[in-house]
């Protein structure tokens, strides 16, 4: 072995190869089946795809780093699922491009947030922590409320969600725009067109309170109420944790 | 330094300099609207920045036939200097978000300044503007040494380093603007990531024309670290930054995988990102540092081997350990941890080899700051890979995921490791590089010695209290079969921990500037050294003793 290492190491692009070589099988081993094992992705029937609005939120999200302290995976373990609630599935998480699990908590998990505070409670809780949870050591996001929503790439983020295989139909594309107003205007024409297009148990409200304009606040509080509800897949599942 | 550059390498360089600003124009108009459209200014303005430099010295003459005759160092002791720059900033900013942590209102009102988008900012700044810096300009200087063969052109390694910090700036600045693709440790969105594709095909390039040069027959151990840092970083980002953008002129992309697939392709990356970054590099590193300054010969060939193939094959195989109790299909996660634990013997195999290497040269250790920051880091490596291996643990890691130990553990291999074996390859190369006899100050060497020392002991106890506390706090039940203790509870209970953290961190940032400092002093001050070096007769101490030179045994 060391004589045949001892050859080796005189050539480079031989040993070039042999790293790559060595280094590949890992990653082939462990990755390529989750993309060919049926049973790696629950089946959830139910789940749906998140909406513009919702979607622009996650995207909020992920550029203010919230995914650094918060994570969106409750493990399998019963003091978790005590605390947050029934343990996270695969499939929850299937349109997540990309995922935001999560690998720290200096906040607590948010998998399960959705429907557990007021829309009210969110946005002062966003504009400055302190002000509800005095103790808190989140940083305040008073700008998410000034700021208008972007909503002109909308429809090329959903076109793009799509080519990385999320099933956003030519309407939902066509419509983004007016689908992010609907939703966080009730009382507007353009709301039934979401609860069409999403479903009827699609939450649509005056996230921010604001009903002038479409703020970054709708958004990202349309986002935080929807996670974990895109699909009831988990509370089905939990009879099997309880029991253990 | 320019003048160096034969006309044809500064007429080249101009030529890339300048189709950049173009690029960078494009992308600023074409992106208007789009945060992308500062990315193009910024592009444009570096380009320009470069450039003009270049420019002054175009018409310079065609530099003497001897510049052939020493090794080139110039892109190294720009890299050296980066590297302190690129790890006081991103240290400071370290700092300041731990600081956050403990009076989160410690900051600016601007979106810019909040702990989400900075936290980013330190942990690139660390791992690619100081770790990547540091690696580029030691890698130059080390593959040189070891091969007795001169970079094959003058032009590639200036368009790796300063690309490189392109990309370095392009990747801090956007999360500071709202440009992140959230991957953790690969935010960078997808047209920075293709630049770095493009910087980093030069690199491996040049470091494959530098082999082929060589006088040596035989390709040294820190060249087969710095082979693998290189070729499988490279598959590493790829595969993991697969995306497709919203628009040709916008910052915005979505990542190929996701769900299930996505996080344990990002963990392979991450943690590989770990292995082949920030561990096979700065092995490199270490082996051709601590021998020469050790002045011994590598303790064993054969250990050498099996520890360079052990981390290259295993390490592929672990990243599954950061998604224990996931929805992560358990036989992955078995695979990971029984990988992430024969992975010890590797590990060990190169910190045994390199605390080995010094039997004879411990009077050395005790006397010389500089091999005592390479000694510390073996150290810490082995510490650091026996904790990672303990940590993967299946019943462990319930424990500890989630929580500040992990924070402990990554910053025992940062700082302890990655950063010390840095500061010690440094300090042994600016005076080889500047032609000085020392660093002006061994005084100040020796206090940034202790102040790390001491920065990074007081951060990895604070961490190791808050992360065991918190992982506890959030399993205990009452007698009654309730939680014992709410979230808020835990988080109240961290606050002393987060102050000694902040102190910690401070103390290490204190430690690099002091090195910041010494080194301006050594470039400015210090008395030069009469014999320029020559190739493959350098000064003394500056050449590897045959022994350390030779593969064989």
């Amino acid at each position: 072995m060391f004589k045949l290492h001892y050859k080796l190491e005189r050539r480079a692009i031989g040993l070039t190869l042999a790293i790559i070589a060595a280094a590949s099988i890992g990653g082939i081993v462990e990755i390529a089946p989750l993309f060919t094992i049926d049973q790696t992705v629950e089946a959830a029937p139910d789940m749906r795809v998140y909406t513009p609005l919702e979607l622009a939120g996650r995207n909020i999200y992920m550029r203010e780093g919230c995914y650094a302290c918060h994570s969106q995976m409750i493990r399998t373990l019963r003091d978790e699922v005590d605390r947050y609630g029934p343990y996270s599935l695969a499939v929850e998480s299937k349109y997540d491009h990309p995922m935001l699990w999560g690998s720290k908590r200096t906040g607590p998990d948010i998998a399960r947030l959705g429907g557990k505070y007021s829309d009210e409670w969110h946005v002062r809780h966003l504009i400055n922590p302190r002000d509800v949870v005095p103790v808190s050591i989140m940083p305040a996001y008073g700008w998410l409320m000034d700021n208008a929503l972007r909503t002109d790439d909308l429809s090329g983020q959903l076109a793009a969600q799509r080519a990385v295989g999320v099933p956003y139909t030519d309407e939902m594309i066509a419509n983004a725009g007016a689908d992010v107003y609907g939703q966080a205007n009730p009382d507007s024409a353009a709301a039934a067109g979401v609860t069409s297009r999403y479903g009827e148990a699609t939450t649509v409200r005056l996230f921010d309170g604001d009903p002038q304009r479409v703020t970054e606040m709708d958004a990202l509080v349309a986002y935080l109420q929807i996670l974990g509800k895109l699909t009831d897949a988990a509370s089905q599942d939990t009879a099997a944790v309880e029991t253990q | 330094m320019l003048s160096k550059l034969t006309k044809g390498e500064r007429e080249g360089g101009l030529i890339i300099l300048l189709a950049m600003t173009v690029i960078g124009l494009v992308i600023a108009i074409a992106g208007r609207g789009d945060p992308i459209s500062a990315h193009g200014f910024l592009i444009m303005l570096f380009s320009m920045a470069v450039a003009v430099p270049v420019m002054r010295h175009l018409f310079d003459p065609e530099p003497s036939r001897d510049r052939l005759d020493s090794y080139y160092d110039d892109p190294s002791k720009v890299g050296v200097v980066l590297t302190f720059a690129w790890g006081a900033f991103a240290m400071f900013v370290g700092d300041w978000v731990a600081w956050l942590l403990v009076e989160p209102n410690l900051t600016f009102s601007g979106a810019w300044s909040s702990f989400g988008r900075l936290r980013p900012v330190h942990t690139t700044g660390v791992i690619f503007g100081f770790g990547g810096n540091g690696l580029i300009a030691t890698s130059f200087y080390v593959m040189q040494r070891t091969c007795r063969a001169r970079l094959p052109d003058q032009l590639s390694p200036w368009f790796v380093l300063i690309g490189y910090n392109l990309f370095c700036l392009l990747a801090v600045s956007g999360y500071m603007l709202g440009i992140t693709q959230s991957k953790e440790y690969a935010e960078p969105e997808w047209y920075a990531d293709l630049w770095l594709v493009v910087v980093w095909i030069v690199y491996f390039v040049l470091y494959l024309r530098t082999l082929s040069r060589r006088q040596e027959p035989h390709i040294y151990v820190a060249n087969w670290y710095y082979m693998a840092f290189i070729v499988v970083v490279a598959m590493l980002h790829i595969v993991n930054n697969l995306a497709v953008p919203v628009s040709l002129f916008g910052a915005k992309s979505h990542s190929l995988f996701a769900g299930v697939q996505d996080a344990l392709t990002e963990w392979w990356y991450g943690h590989n990102a770990v292995a082949f970054f920030l561990t096979s590099g700065f092995l490199g590193m270490m082996y051709y540092y601590l021998p020469v300054r050790a002045g011994r010969p590598i303790f064993s060939y054969r250990m050498s081997i099996i520890s360079f193939w052990g981390i290259t094959f295993m390490y592929m195989w672990v990243g599954s350990h950061h998604l224990h109790y996931t929805a992560l299909p358990q036989w992955v996660q078995t695979l990971g941890m029984t990988f992430s634990l024969v992975l010890l013997v590797p590990s060990w195999g190169s910190a045994a080899n390199a605390l080995l290497t010094l039997n004879g040269a411990w009077h050395k250790v005790r006397d010389d700051a500089t091999l005592r920051f390479m000694m510390v880091a073996a150290v810490f490596y082995g510490l650091t890979t026996f904790e990672g291996s303990f940590m993967a643990i299946r019943s462990v890691n319930s424990l500890s995921h989630y929580t500040d130990w992990t924070v402990g553990h990554v910053h025992a291999g940062a700082l302890g490791w990655v950063a010390m074996i840095t500061f010690g390859a440094l300090y042994a190369s600016i005076p080889w590089l500047w032609k000085r006899e020392r660093m002006y100050s061994p005084a100040l060497v020796e206090l940034h010695f202790w102040l790390a020392l001491a920065g990074t002991a007081v951060y990895v106890f604070a961490m190791w209290n808050s992360g065991i506390i918190q992982g506890l706090m959030w399993r205990t039940y009452t007698e009654n079969g309730n939680l014992a203790y709410t979230f808020i509870d835990s988080l109240v209970a961290m606050k002393p921990y987060y102050i000694a953290r902040a102190i910690g961190g401070l103390l290490f940032l204190l430690g690099a500037l002091a090195g910041c400092l010494n080194l301006f002093l050594t470039i400015r001050l210090a008395p030069g050294e009469a014999e320029a070096e020559r190739a493959g007769s350098g000064p003394a101490y500056g050449r590897p003793s045959a022994a350390a030179l030779q593969a064989g045994e």
